[in-house]
């Protein structure tokens, strides 16, 4: 259904087929025109909207009998691509279907086929841009208020269906008729205003017996103040009833037919043909829902300028509605993404930016995940401070102090997102900021509360994408204890006899045998240690310490020196204890360097020296506790998680290729001979990938398992001395648990059950078993 | 021939294809470069200042994506390094979203240029100016702190000139 963008080499062989063929060609410019026109309107023009529509439609009348089929292909696409222009297309289709009724009928019907396959292909959005698009038609009376309304009906029946228990299909089912009704409220209410009315009530009817489980793990904020943290369909509900206050007039979408109405209401309106709604599938995954992001209230905006609509507005919903799909849809371009935001109009007057700013933050912590990776986000923030550098800047900045004096009650996944965003952003503009407003704040304050603990890692990433000194100078001295040291490997076996072999059996460029030659060759017991575990623990230690600080010169001098001795290390690495320790004495070099803590570990999963699971270990271990709030051990889990993800698609992949070759083979399809697995191959590569799904889910379990066993201890502990359970620490670690099911949620949705009846059982604290009914409310 | 359509927005998708420049020393036909350049994952990293580390290019570039590995460009004589790199990625989407994001933001104060290369080979790592450093640090008349000072042909042309003057 998509176009692709032609790339050069469409554009070589059109001109070839023009030579050849010039009737082929002259098609296919009157069709690229036409596309350009269509594509072109609505956006800034020297003639008034009004009139370009006028004589575009006069040019697609003329055009009608020859490209009928494209021109109607080109607007269903302009629909679900350019949402934010959606009451320009439905203006335009009003005039087609003016000017010939069975073409708006064939509109019609083509919008209602997208619209299947949409919501086969579970493209949620679009499908609900399509219905939006199908609604507003109605304005331009091209339907009919009465059909319409029978259409909407279908949905609201369906999602009050007490037969369907899933309320994440019927809410999708519900959002969509709710998001219509700010386009099409106030004709439903002139036309059709009882059954109207019966729609409203049977859509209120259903939001009263939702279940708002969710809202929990969906919050970027753990308190309701300054603002409410709503859930999406209760927020749009209450826009709604605003909107019906105000007689269903709003004032915020552009609406050109309302400058054709004269011609518009001779036409003759349509009824939709009978539309049969896709049933609830177990295996098809339905949007999450969602929490309402605020971050800004009226006072927050300048008084001498617009007025920011407030949270129940149908404004608000409708401005940020829109900002949002500009976001959404030009994620592949961010100078044009920054650029159509900043020449974003509506009616009304609003503060823009600040809108801009909160649809943009609400996006970078959406939660359980990103739609669009968090860098598109943070170049997307820079592209707008270069276009508008008077005034986006302040905005953001205003942001930022916000966020920051609400860090307190921030999700932890969040507060991540906001340090590793901060920092980038520094990085763009010399670092420049207020620092000395902070100081007051965090400094008053324990450790390891959010504020004291953000200052830390915004200033470690800075130190990252800079230098130390940097970090030193841009900061002032009173940050002193916020400052990182300086990220040098710190050797503590330079006077150590066997370190001094190595050294010069490394540098003397010695094979694998020799190393372990020596290492076997010192004595067993040591001077002081009698324990013979201990002693080889420690042999062990000196070895890597000495082999990484030989390396230290840089990531690949690291990384180089793992490859090098792989052999050495796979041969000492052999329980999970040597695999601890080769972890402590990676973490004890490089103590002041998380960067190079987390690459090399990272390294050592990569190449099999250390399992997976010994990670889950080494970060609940004894030797971490000090660190265990420090942001790059987490860093490190989930790089590991996503190792063994990869390595599952990985095996997949080369199943599912493996099989496909195999069937074709008996087709005598043209797969080479090599490519083709035996049956005994094929055996194993499905076993691999099972063991692959195993190792997978035993992680998982793991992970949760270490989780309930040291929060739980927090817990009675707590208990035991009458304390408060609510500390810092505590906070850190249960964000933590939240932050697994929140990124990793559709893979550990397949293990419910399992995680239901093994580890979170009746016996385990409530408030870590809550985390996980929070969690299966995303996809009930 | 008028220029491309802007069809489709959602396809609009200019980092997948390949810009202007090639590399002179590429051994292979036009054909077989454009081709790799069409399916590399690794980009070529210029408008570096010298003093910019490998673990820098490392935290910036990590946030587009899994990292395979980073040749850090040197200067052919001193072997140090001098102002550009490679990084290169595990996947294509990967190094599409560095092309697309990181591409013209600041590192260690200067505007990163990012471009696809066709994949490094052992010998790339090194500049291909007289001097030994990159081509464009030879002609350049501008000074700049984060490479050298003024290019090496006006240093050349400073130092007669004060030695004349002496």
């Amino acid at each position: 259904m998509k176009r692709k963008r032609y790339s050069s080499r469409d554009e070589v062989s059109a001109y070839a087929r023009q030579r050849n063929d010039s009737e082929a060609s002259e098609t296919q410019d009157v069709e690229e025109r036409l596309n350009n026109l269509i594509m072109k309107i609505g956006e800034k023009s020297t003639a008034t909207l009004e009139s370009n529509l006028l004589a575009l439609s006069k040019v697609l009348h003329s055009d009608m009998t020859e490209h009928k089929d494209e021109i109607l292909g080109i607007l269903a696409d302009c629909v679900v691509e350019m949402p934010e222009k959606g009451t320009v297309y439905s203006t335009l289709v009003g005039l087609i279907n003016a000017n010939s009724y069975s073409v708006g009928g064939e509109m019609l019907e083509l919008l209602l086929r997208r619209l299947k396959t949409c919501m086969q292909d579970q493209q949620w959005e679009s499908s609900r841009c399509i219905v939006r698009f199908i609604s507003d038609l109605v304005n331009c009376h091209v339907l009919s208020a009465a059909s319409l309304l029978a259409f909407l009906k279908v949905w609201i029946d369906m999602a009050n269906t007490e037969a369907i228990t899933s309320q994440v299909y019927r809410d999708m089912l519900v959002y969509y008729v709710m998001s219509s009704i700010p386009w099409v409220g106030r004709a439903l209410y002139e036309k059709k205003e009882r059954d109207f009315i019966i729609l409203l009530k049977s859509i209120r009817f259903y939001l009263n017996g939702r279940s708002k489980e969710h809202l929990k793990i969906l919050r970027v904020w753990s308190t309701n103040e300054p603002h409410a943290q709503e859930d999406y369909l209760d927020c749009l509900w209450s826009q709604i009833e605003h909107l019906e206050n105000n007689d269903w007039m709003e004032a915020s979408i552009i609406r050109p037919y309302e400058a054709f109405d004269s011609i518009l209401c001779e036409a003759l309106q349509h009824t939709l043909p009978n539309f049969t709604l896709p049933s609830y599938n177990d295996n098809v995954i339905y949007p999450v829902p969602k929490v309402v992001f605020r971050l800004f209230d009226y006072t927050d905006v300048p008084h001498d300028g617009p007025v920011l609509p407030g949270a129940h507005a149908v404004e608000r919903y409708i401005i940020e509605e829109q900002l949002s799909y500009i976001i959404d849809l030009l994620y592949l371009d961010k100078k044009g993404c920054a650029t159509a935001l900043s020449e974003f109009t509506c009616r009304s007057r609003a503060p823009i930016n600040y809108l801009i700013v909160e649809v943009i933050f609400s996006k970078l912590f959406e939660l359980p995940k990103n739609k669009r990776i968090e860098i598109f986000y943070s170049t997307l923030l820079i592209e707008l401070c270069k276009l508008q550098p008077s005034s986006f800047p302040l905005v953001l900045a205003q942001a930022t102090e916000l966020l920051f004096e609400r860090l307190d009650n921030m999700e932890v996944t969040c507060v991540v997102r906001f340090a590793t965003w901060f920092s980038h952003h520094l990085s763009n503009f010399q670092f420049r900021w207020c620092w000395d407003d902070w100081i007051t704040d965090a400094e008053c304050n324990d450790k390891d509360t959010k504020k004291s603990r953000f200052l830390k890692e915004v200033l470690i990433r800075c130190m990252k994408l800079s230098y130390h000194q940097r970090v030193i100078d841009f900061t002032p001295d009173s940050l002193e204890k916020y400052r990182p040291p300086q990220p040098k490997p710190q050797f503590d076996y330079s006077d150590n006899e066997l370190s001094k072999k190595l050294v010069a059996a490394i540098k003397g460029k010695v094979g694998p045998e020799e190393i372990i030659d020596i290492l076997e060759e010192t004595p067993s017991t040591m001077e002081g240690i009698e324990e013979k575990d201990i002693c080889e623990h420690n042999k062990l230690q000196v070895f890597v310490s000495t082999l990484l600080n030989l390396g230290s010169k840089s990531i690949s001098h690291s990384l180089a020196a793992l490859t090098k001795f792989h052999e050495v290390l796979r041969a000492l690495a052999d329980s999970e204890e040597s695999q601890l320790c080769i972890l402590n004495a990676v973490h004890n070099l490089w103590r002041n360097n998380e960067q190079m803590i987390s690459l090399i570990i990272d390294k050592l999963v990569k190449i099999q020296i250390i399992d997976a699971t010994t990670i889950t270990s080494w970060i609940f271990s004894e030797e971490m506790e000090a660190n265990f709030t420090c942001f790059y051990v987490w860093d490190v889990l989930h790089t590991t998680i996503n190792r063994v993800e990869q390595q599952v698609a990985n095996l997949n992949e080369r199943y599912i290729q493996g099989k496909k070759n195999r069937n074709s083979f008996n087709l005598l399809e043209d797969v080479s001979i090599h490519d083709i697995p035996t049956s005994g191959q094929l055996k194993e590569f499905e076993d691999e990938l099972e063991t692959g799904k195993t190792n997978l889910k035993n992680l998982f379990l793991i992970i949760f398992q270490r989780f309930i066993i040291c929060l739980g201890e927090h817990l009675s502990e707590s208990d035991l001395d009458q304390e408060n359970h609510l500390t810092p620490w505590y906070c850190w670690a249960i964000g933590r648990l939240k932050e697994i099911f929140q990124l990793y949620q559709p893979v550990i949705q397949i293990y419910s059950k399992t995680l239901e009846e093994l580890i979170f059982t009746s016996e385990v604290d409530s408030k870590i078993v809550d985390i996980f009914y929070q969690f299966l409310s995303l996809q009930s | 021939m008028s220029s491309a359509p802007k069809r489709r927005r959602l396809n609009n998708n200019q980092v997948s294809s390949v810009s202007q420049y090639r590399d002179q020393h590429f051994k292979g036909s036009r054909q077989d470069q454009d081709r790799l350049l069409n399916q590399t994952t690794t980009l070529y990293v210029g408008n570096l200042s010298f003093y910019t580390t490998e673990e820098q290019i490392h935290e910036l570039f990590s946030r587009c994506g899994d990292v395979k590995r980073i040749i850090m460009g040197l200067d052919k004589v001193r072997r140090t390094p001098c102002g550009f790199c490679f990084v290169e990625y595990y996947t294509r989407e990967d190094s599409e979203n560095a092309m697309r994001y990181v591409n013209g933001t600041r590192l260690d104060e200067r505007v990163v240029r990012t471009d696809w290369d066709a994949g490094f080979k052992e010998g790339r790592q090194y500049g291909r100016g007289k001097s030994g450093g990159q081509v464009r640090d030879e002609y350049r008349t501008d000074y700049d702190s984060g490479r050298g000072g003024y290019g090496k042909i006006m240093q050349q042309k400073m130092q007669t000139q004060s030695t004349m003057n002496s």
